[in-house]
C-alpha cells in the first residue's frame, strides 16, 4: 500500500466511526445552536448589542464547541491499540497524525463552520459580515484541530486528561480568535478584513505544516 | 575534543554537574545579593523622581527586569527542552523544568507590578492590550508547562511532553516582543535600546541595568539550586546521589 492510500484508509475509518456514532459527531453543531441561543436570552434581544457581540460569540461557543470534540482523538485509540497500530506501522507518524487531525476537522469543525452562518443570520448580521464570519471559521478551525491534538496527543496518556487538556490547549488559542474576530470586527466596522484574514491564513499553514510534528513526538512519549 | 566540548560533555553527567553547580552557586547568590542590593539602592532612593510620573516610575526597576526575564527563561528553557530533547540529556530535562516555576514567578511578578503601575497611570488595573494579553497567555503556558510536568508519572516522559508543549508555546514569544510596534497599543514602546539612542537617562538607566543583571544571577543560581534537588530525588537509587547527601543503603546500583 502506498503513503497515499494509507492516508486515505485512515481517513475514511475515522470518518465511518465518527458516522456510525452520529450522536457524537452531531455534539458540537447542537453545543453551538443552544449556546448561542443562551445569549439573547439572558442579555436581552436588543439588536445593535447582538451585532455587536455576536463575532465573539460565535467565535468563543466554535471554540468551546472544538474542545469539547477533541476527546473524539487519540482516546479510544489509545485504548482499543490502534494508536499502537499506528506508531509501530512503516509510514512516518506525522502524515497519519495530519490525516487524523484532518479527519477530526471534517467531523467537528466543517459542521461547525456551516452551521454558523445560520446563528449568525439569527443574530441579524449582514451578508457581507456572515461571509467574513464564515472564511474566518474556515481558515481558524482546522488550526484548532491542530493545535487541540497536540494537546490531545501529550495528555492522552493520563488518568485525568480531559480536564487537563483545556489548561494546556486553551493558551495556544488564544492568537486564533484575536486574529479571527479582529477580521469580522473590522468588516463591521467597514474596514477591509484581508490583513487579519492573511494573518490567519498564515497561522493555519504554519499549523498544518508543524503541528503533525509535534502530535507524533507527543504519541510516541504518551504510549511509550 | 577540545576541552570546550570536552566540558560541555561531562556536564551531562548528574553527578558531575551536581558536584560542578555546587562550587558555581555560592558565588553567583553573592554575586546576585551585592548587584540587587546597589540596584535597588540607586534605583529606589538616589535616581531623581520622573518630572511626569513621581516616584511611582520606580516601579520599572522591577517590572522591566522581571519582565525581561520571563521572556529570557522561556527561552533558556525550550532551548534547554531541546537538548533534552534530542540528545535525551538527562540533566537538561531537568534544568529546563527547573526553569518553568521561576518564570512563571518572574511572569506574575511582571503582570502585578505593571497592574499597581497602571491604577495610578492609566486609571485602571488592567486594560486588555496585547502586550498585557500576550503576557497573561505567557503565564498561562508556564502554568501548562508546569501541571504538565507534575501530572505525567514518569519523570523523564514527563520532561519530554512539557518541552514539546513549551515549544509549540513558543511562538507566543516574538508576538509579547513585538506586540508593541505591531499594535498601537496603551503599553508603551521599548525605553531601553541595546543599540541605537536610549530614551532614558543614565541615572536611571545604570540601577535599570544592575537589576537586569541580578534578575539573571539570581536565575542561574535558583535554576541550579532547584536542578540539583530535582537530580538527588530523580537519582535517589544511584550511589553518587546517596554519597552526596551521606546517606548510603545497601544494594544502590552505581
Amino acid at each position: 500500500m502506498s503513503l497515499p492510500r494509507a492516508v486515505l484508509a485512515l481517513l475514511a475509518r475515522d470518518l465511518r466511526l465518527a458516522l456510525r456514532r452520529r450522536s457524537e459527531m452531531l455534539a458540537p453543531v447542537l453545543f453551538l445552536l443552544m449556546v448561542a441561543t443562551l445569549f439573547p436570552l439572558g442579555l436581552g434581544p436588543d439588536r445593535d448589542l447582538l451585532v455587536t457581540i455576536a463575532p465573539g460569540v460565535i467565535w468563543v461557543i466554535s471554540l468551546l464547541a472544538c474542545l469539547l470534540s477533541l476527546n473524539l482523538l487519540f482516546y479510544a485509540d489509545l485504548e482499543d491499540g490502534t494508536l499502537d497500530q499506528l506508531i509501530i506501522s512503516r509510514w512516518p507518524l506525522p502524515v497519519l497524525a495530519l490525516a487524523k487531525v484532518g479527519a477530526h476537522w471534517l467531523v467537528s469543525g466543517l459542521p461547525v463552520v456551516l452551521v454558523a452562518p445560520v446563528v449568525a443570520v439569527a443574530y441579524g448580521l449582514s451578508a457581507e459580515t456572515i461571509s467574513i464570519i464564515a472564511l474566518s471559521l474556515l481558515l481558524g478551525t482546522p488550526i484548532l484541530s491542530s493545535i487541540g491534538a497536540i494537546g490531545v496527543s501529550l495528555s492522552v496518556g493520563l488518568r485525568r486528561g480531559g480536564m487537563f487538556l483545556s489548561l494546556l490547549v486553551l493558551p495556544l488559542y488564544v492568537p486564533v480568535i484575536i486574529f479571527a474576530t479582529a477580521a469580522v470586527t473590522a468588516s463591521l466596522e467597514g474596514f477591509s478584513p484581508a490583513a487579519s484574514l492573511y494573518l490567519l491564513a498564515a497561522m493555519l499553514v504554519l499549523a498544518v505544516t508543524t503541528a503533525p510534528f509535534a502530535i507524533a513526538a507527543g504519541l510516541r512519549i504518551s504510549v511509550s | 575534543m577540545n576541552r570546550l566540548t570536552l566540558w560541555f560533555h561531562k556536564l551531562g553527567s548528574p553527578e558531575y554537574f551536581y558536584r560542578f553547580s555546587g562550587r558555581l552557586i555560592p558565588w553567583l547568590a553573592v554575586a546576585c545579593a551585592i548587584v540587587l542590593g546597589w540596584g535597588l539602592y540607586r534605583g529606589l532612593f538616589v535616581a531623581p523622581p520622573d518630572y511626569q510620573q513621581g516616584d511611582s516610575y520606580r516601579i520599572i526597576f522591577i517590572h522591566v527586569p522581571s519582565a525581561w526575564m520571563s521572556l529570557f527563561i522561556y527561552v533558556a528553557m525550550c532551548v534547554s527542552g531541546v537538548v533534552g530533547i534530542v540528545w535525551r540529556i538527562k540533566v537538561a530535562e531537568i534544568v529546563a523544568m527547573a526553569s518553568a516555576p521561576i518564570g512563571a514567578a518572574f511572569t506574575a511578578i511582571t503582570l502585578v507590578t505593571g497592574a499597581l503601575w497602571g491604577r495610578p497611570m492609566w486609571g485602571s488595573y488592567w486594560v486588555w492590550d496585547a502586550r498585557l494579553t500576550s503576557e497573561l497567555v505567557l503565564l498561562f503556558i508556564y502554568i501548562g508547562v508546569i501541571g504538565l510536568y507534575q501530572a505525567i508519572e514518569d519523570r523523564r516522559s514527563a520532561a519530554r511532553a512539557a518541552s514539546i508543549l513549551a515549544l509549540v508555546g513558543l511562538v507566543n514569544i516574538p508576538i509579547i516582543h513585538f506586540s508593541v510596534e505591531w499594535w498601537a497599543t496603551l503599553h508603551q514602546g521599548s525605553t531601553v535600546n541595546l543599540m541605537g539612542e536610549n530614551a532614558i537617562h543614565p541615572s536611571m538607566l545604570w540601577p535599570l541595568l544592575a537589576m537586569a543583571l541580578a534578575t539573571k544571577l539570581f536565575y542561574a543560581f535558583n535554576v541550579l539550586q532547584r536542578a540539583r534537588v530535582m537530580l538527588l530525588d530523580q537519582e535517589s537509587s544511584k550511589r553518587w546521589a546517596q554519597r552526596a547527601i551521606g546517606v548510603e543503603m545497601p544494594g544502590s546500583t552505581v
